[in-house]
């Protein structure tokens, strides 16, 4: 049995502590007014000039920073108007965007596991509880994601433009889409999403903490056709989560293979966190049966999956930058002018490290080097769900400062917390399982 | 020069496993494993050295990336230039997205051929070649273990009958 470790449960608790206290200076920090909105600009001309503010210099033409007067006169009310809902959406986005990256995390391990259950995998089932850890946060974190749609759909922030009837009314486009895209129905789709994920978790981590108990098969077994299930219920939902959850905050634009792009990214970000929590929990003494070859076939699906999402990225990419229609360049455009180092930095980050660091074979099986790489890897995917919320959100004005932070602290820490704290409630090996000794011996 | 050899013929892959394991334990050399297909872990039990294709096959792909490169720039921006689809081919750097499905495929393409051809001439394998296969049922059901003698046949036809083998033989081998 494995104990949470004071030190970590300490640490976990420490992270959310700060988390909470940057996301509430993040919010107190936000402007109420259009005026407070431009002198926060304003203010942000001054202190930095360069950075993220450039945007808004360049905009103004090259009078220098700070020179209000001037600013009011450019202006028009909607413009300014548009600015301060861009600043009241930051902390919101930064909250959004932390809780998805985790949640998503917990959802990508939990499609992972479906996958070695109905493939009857041999070599996996020694990690078995470890994936199941993982995808305790499930709960929460969906309900976390869950309450910030409901407050969205309550007008408590602008996050989803489509939501909001003034939009909607003025909107040809969303008029023709408000069938499907509409705040009661949107939340219904996210209930039964959220309900199908949650009982396949908890009833599969129940069959398998009872084929440890059983003399026979037969919860086996019955996971194997749940698993099986699931995953047919997953691959429709999880996309059309994607295009609810995320694509929708461009309700004017779409891309086809949208879900399968988000998929790549949870999937890639859910093995990172296996393999670490894998790594960790044996530098600790735990898992003495896992071997190298476990985390070499972990680091391997690490670097296929990471080709995988460029794949895909880049597929989504060329088709819209080959065929150049206007409404859907947009989405590009938006953030080849104003995200140009996060959007390229994740490609850097998730295509060019991991190929380059994780080709070598030998370099897979050395526990740091996959932690290393896997951190990076995960700072990598959180940026591009950043870069899929942010520029439809807030625009010019994002930034990576105390809220985002915050968000990371706080979730990830609850993250931590969670996934240790069930990862104490049962043995880390099964006993039953009928592959365990197949994957006892693991050797490649 | 001739050198004599020992050959045991094996019907099981697992029993061969085994017992190239128990010759090696005895520190007895084995020259060479013949079987009808490749035997998962026998590399390691053989105590092989590591292949280095996967190093060729690194360089292969850049040559072929490099390639690409230069070809498109040469094809697309400097010989022909067109306009396709609203976009003027005069920067290499402003096309390169239309380039990239062929710098991916020739990439691949000069990692996958050059290394079989790598892997084919670094086992000596070229047309015409002579098989070296000392005895025809290794391509179909038997395999094959060969250990080279030096005064020692009989211990070591004793050791090899006891590991399961299915015939033990003793010849010369050119080499």
């Amino acid at each position: 049995m494995y104990t949470f470790s004071n030190k970590l449960r300490l640490g976990s608790f420490i992270a959310m502590g700060l988390g909470f206290i940057f996301l509430v200076i993040g919010f107190m920090s936000a402007p109420s007014t259009v005026e407070e909105a431009k002198a926060m600009v304003a203010v942000h001309d001054d202190g930095h000039g360069g950075g993220h503010a450039e945007a808004a210099t360049e905009s103004h033409g090259d009078q220098g920073h700070g020179v209000e007067a001037s600013h009011g006169e450019e202006h028009d009310s909607s413009h300014d108007e548009h600015l301060l809902s861009q600043l009241k959406n930051r902390p919101w986005s930064a909250l959004y965007v932390a809780a998805f990256f985790f949640f998503m995390i917990s959802l990508g391990v939990l499609a992972f596991y479906a996958i070695q259950r109905a493939a009857q995998a041999g070599w996996s089932p020694l990690l078995f509880r470890v994936m199941e850890g993982i995808t305790a946060y499930l709960v929460p974190g969906g309900i976390i994601v869950f309450v910030i749609l409901l407050l969205s759909a309550m007008h408590m922030n602008h996050l989803f433009v489509w939501m909001d009837s003034e939009v909607v009314a003025h909107d040809e486009l969303l008029q023709g889409k408000a069938g499907y895209l509409n705040p009661t129905f949107f939340l219904i789709r996210a209930a039964i999403f959220l309900g199908g994920w949650i009982f396949y978790r908890q009833y599969s981590r129940k069959l398998s903490l009872a084929q440890d108990e059983s003399d026979d098969n037969t919860n086996f077994v019955k996971n194997f056709r749940w698993s099986a299930g699931f995953l047919v219920f997953y691959l429709v939902t999880e996309s059309m989560m994607s295009w609810d959850w995320i694509m929708s905050v461009d309700p004017h634009w779409f891309s086809t293979l949208f879900g399968w792009y988000v998929f790549a990214s949870m999937f890639v970000s859910g093995i990172t966190v296996i393999a670490m929590v894998t790594v960790y929990l044996k530098s600790k003494g735990y898992l003495e049966d896992v071997n190298n070859s476990h985390i070499h076939d972990l680091a391997k699906f690490m670097f296929g999956i990471s080709i995988f999402w460029t794949y895909l990225w880049f597929a989504q990419f060329m088709l819209i930058w080959y065929a150049n229609i206007p409404e859907e360049v947009t989405y590009y455009v938006a953030r080849f002018q104003d995200y140009k180092l996060p959007f390229f930095g994740m490609l850097v980050l998730n295509f060019v490290f991991p190929l380059l660091v994780l080709m070598n074979s030998d370099y897979k099986r050395i526990n740091w080097f996959v932690i290393m790489t896997g951190i990076v890897v995960l700072f990598g995917h959180y940026l591009d769900i950043f870069n899929m919320i942010m520029p439809a959100t807030v625009g010019d004005q994002w930034f990576i400062g105390l809220p985002e932070i915050g968000g990371i602290l706080f979730f990830g820490g609850l993250f931590v917390y969670w996934v240790f704290t069930a990862l104490t409630k049962a043995p880390l090996q099964p006993k039953r399982n009928p592959f365990i000794e197949e994957s006892r011996h693991f050797h490649y | 020069m001739a050198s004599k050899v020992i050959q045991a013929l094996y019907n099981d892959d697992d029993v061969l496993m085994h017992a190239v394991k128990k010759v090696r334990a005895e520190h007895h050399h084995i020259e060479e494993v013949y079987t009808p297909f490749p035997v998962h872990g026998l590399d390691k039990a053989m105590g092989l050295a590591d292949t280095r294709i996967a190093i060729t096959s690194f360089l292969y792909g850049c040559l072929g990336l490099t390639v690409a490169v230069v070809m498109m720039n040469f094809i697309m921006i400097e010989d022909w230039p067109q306009d396709i689809g609203g976009k003027p081919s005069f920067s290499y750097l402003e096309n390169m997205p239309a380039f990239v499905p062929i710098m991916f495929e020739l990439t691949v393409f000069f990692a996958a051929h050059l290394m079989v051809i790598t892997f084919y001439l670094r086992s000596r394998m070229w047309p015409f070649k002579k098989a070296e296969n000392p005895d025809k049922r290794t391509t179909d059901d038997h395999f094959l273990m060969e250990i080279g003698l030096h005064d020692n046949e009989n211990e070591l036809a004793e050791l090899l009958w006891e590991t399961g083998a299915v015939e033990v033989k003793v010849t010369e081998k050119e080499s």
